[in-house]
């Protein structure tokens, strides 16, 4: 018997049954269309994590003033501004080829109009931009005569444009930051979400200098020129992990720290971070998917059960069928053929209801995914092999019935 | 001189069920010459049906010899079994054994379908079969939607398609009334008469006077073999007055 003709008998036999095969069906279309969706976000989650590691920029070493621990005890990072504009200055001097950024960090309340705002206020030097890569959307940058003269300029993020001056063009606007007057003299390109899910584009950038004088004020700083973190960019195809030693090295100099002292300020590698969010999320997904091809092999046991009521359902007629010449490959195949049938259908059935559940997703909880065709492929492979496994005992269960207790079966 | 369509030699049929050992058959010796009509009879029990099924090559004798054509068929393999199912036995059943939900035509392609013969000629041979018995307007009625001689004609037709030496028919009008059985056997003669090696198996002697030839069974074991003035049932089923 030919595959073809072994199809159209289990077609046959299944459209006998149809509430039962649909039902049968069920727990492949559930399955499926659970692996696909679980794959779909997955993947969506691992392409956001890719892209918020492009958007913080390679190559990066961050520190953060304030010792990692104390004792024992995690020191809130910034609390004690240990680092200085000098410690940010040095860096370059001393280690060849890395750019260093200072950053002041504080926050203000944001007025335009009478439109108000409560955002973060960076102070920062012209290299901030260039070592976190951030481009601007419309505008300038401010550069060294801004610094020096302390100029009331100030870039601003995607989210204040937006929050602020909604559809009118912020550059050359003044705005009151802490009811200092600024000028807006450019706005910085999205970046969206960072990887700890904050916002990155509700910021307000202006020199350091101006932050310092004007609007952060001493009052709330130790030390005239500390800051709060430096980004440091290491060149491409450097090794990280030296300039890591080397940085630290500097600053504990430059520290006085004896050896044996702990670090008072923390060194991470963004590197290292966004490798190790990144791996988390390939878990996450692989996770996802395992936990709903559970669902398939569920829908493989019912296939199977299904199949073990319709051979004994038919016995007579696999006796019949052996009668007028079936060979036990023939038998074998025919049950082995409607098993896959199930699934088979199910499984486009369960793509169909996947594919279309992804995008609801995507759409009602704004979730990101990705749909890919390896994803769809892989689904109904599996469904695939779900039948086959699932439906060879019951078909070599039919073909090895005894023909004559076949016939005689009530 | 006509040749042994079936020769067999102290077959055995040994069942073991628990500690007791049943002998379906207990070394039966016989022959049937191409072209006879056989009927078996004997008692429940007595092994009939299991000498049909040896006969039909479904079921292996448990000893004894058994040539089929001329060639044994002992040491045959499973497949090379079913192929001798398909080409040179067609069975016919007490309960007719159709598959349901299929159409006449269909059910009588079926051997067709294991003999690897195109759809196009498994057609043709299916109509001329349904023609042959008298249905060739139910072609397209599923079981369900034809009476009991009906469908055993398709049964016969069924058996037939392959154009098989031997025709086993246990107990074929077991499931039907007198009138219906004499149609039955009315075509079965017609067979045999074009050639076709009939055995049957009944309870009934008003059945068994339409063969050629009586085997008596008891305990699996042949009790007697007697020749027998064949009645012609198409003459009777002319005569037999119509029950409303
Ligand atoms: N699968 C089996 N297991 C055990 N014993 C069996 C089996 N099949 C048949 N038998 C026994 O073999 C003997 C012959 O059975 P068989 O069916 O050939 O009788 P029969 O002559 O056809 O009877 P009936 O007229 O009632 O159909 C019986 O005693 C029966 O109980
Ligand atoms: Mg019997």
């Amino acid at each position: 018997m030919n595959l073809y003709a072994l199809l159209r008998v289990a077609l046959r036999a299944l459209a006998i049954n149809k509430l039962r095969s649909l039902l049968t069906m069920l727990g492949i279309i559930i399955g499926v269309g659970a692996v696909i969706v679980m794959i779909a976000v997955g993947s969506g989650a691992q392409a956001r994590v890719e892209e918020q590691i492009r958007s913080l920029g390679s190559n990066l070493l961050l520190i953060l003033s304030g010792a990692t621990t104390s004792g024992g005890v995690r020191m809130g990072f910034g609390s004690n501004l240990t680092l200085t504009e000098d410690d940010a200055a040095a860096i370059p001097r001393e280690i060849p080829e890395v750019t260093a950024a200072p950053a002041l960090r504080g926050s203000a309340q944001i007025v335009w109009g009478n439109q108000n705002w409560s955002t973060v206020i960076f102070g920062v030097t012209p290299e901030y931009l260039e070592v976190r890569q951030w481009e601007i959307a419309a505008g300038r940058r401010f550069d060294a005569t801004d610094m020096a003269g302390a100029a009331k300029v100030c870039l601003i993020g995607q989210t204040v444009a937006r929050q602020l001056f909604g559809g009118v063009d912020p550059v050359g606007q003044s705005i009151r930051v802490r009811r200092v007057p600024f000028t807006v003299v450019g706005v910085l390109e999205g970046k969206g979400q960072s990887m700890m899910g904050s916002d990155q584009d509700d910021l307000v950038i202006m020199p350091i200098s101006t932050a310092r004088k004007r609007v952060l004020g001493a009052a709330n700083l130790a030390k005239q020129r500390s800051v709060g973190t430096i980004w440091v960019k290491v060149p491409e195809g450097n090794d990280m992990k030296a300039a890591e030693e080397q940085v630290r090295a500097l600053l504990r100099q430059r520290h006085r720290l004896q050896p044996g002292q702990d670090d008072d300020f923390s060194l991470r590698n963004l590197e290292e971070v966004a490798a190790a969010q990144e791996a988390s999320s390939r878990v996450l997904a692989l996770l996802l998917a395992a936990v709903a091809s559970v669902s398939l092999v569920v829908g493989g046991i019912g296939i199977m059960n299904i199949m073990l009521v319709s051979v004994t359902e038919r016995t007579r007629e696999i006796g019949l069928r052996r009668a007028v010449g079936a060979r036990t490959r023939d038998i074998l195949g025919q049950f082995l053929v409607e098993a896959v049938t199930l699934s088979l259908i199910g499984g486009l059935a369960g793509i169909a209801l996947g594919v279309g559940a992804a995008f609801g997703i995507a759409r009602i909880a704004g979730w990101r995914i990705v749909l890919s065709p390896e994803a769809v492929v892989l689904a109904v492979a599996f469904a695939f092999a779900i039948g086959v496994f699932f439906g060879f005992y019951p078909a070599r269960k039919a073909a090895r019935l005894n023909p004559v207790e076949a016939l005689r079966f009530e | 001189m006509p040749t042994a369509l079936i020769q067999t030699r102290d077959l055995l049929k040994i069942y073991r069920v628990g500690d007791t050992e049943v002998r379906a058959l207990d070394g039966v010796t016989m022959q049937i010459t191409t072209g006879d009509f056989v009927a078996v009879m004997g008692p429940s029990g007595s092994g009939k049906s299991t000498f049909m099924n040896v006969l039909g090559c479904l079921d292996r004798p448990s000893g004894g010899e058994y040539l089929l054509d001329g060639r044994p068929v002992a040491n045959l393999t499973d497949d090379a079994l079913a192929e001798v199912r398909n080409r040179s036995v067609g069975f016919v059943f007490q309960n007719f054994n159709l598959l349901p939900r299929t159409s006449a035509l269909e059910n009588v392609e079926l051997p067709l379908v294991y003999a690897g013969v195109a759809a196009r000629e498994r057609n043709l041979r299916a109509a001329e079969m349904i023609a042959k018995v008298g249905l060739a307007a139910r072609g397209h009625h599923q079981p369900a939607q034809l009476s009991g001689g009906q469908q055993q004609r398709v049964a016969i037709a069924r058996a037939l398609v392959t154009r098989p030496k031997l025709i086993l028919a246990d107990e074929p009008t077991g499931a039907l009334d007198s009138r219906t059985s004499l149609e039955i056997m009315a075509l079965l003669q017609e067979l045999n008469r074009t050639g076709m090696t009939v055995v049957i198996v009944t309870h009934e002697n008003d059945i068994a006077r339409f063969a050629r030839r009586v085997l008596r069974f008891r305990d699996g074991r042949v009790v007697a073999d007697e020749a027998n003035p064949p009645l012609d049932a198409a003459l009777m089923f002319a005569e037999e007055p119509v029950h409303a």
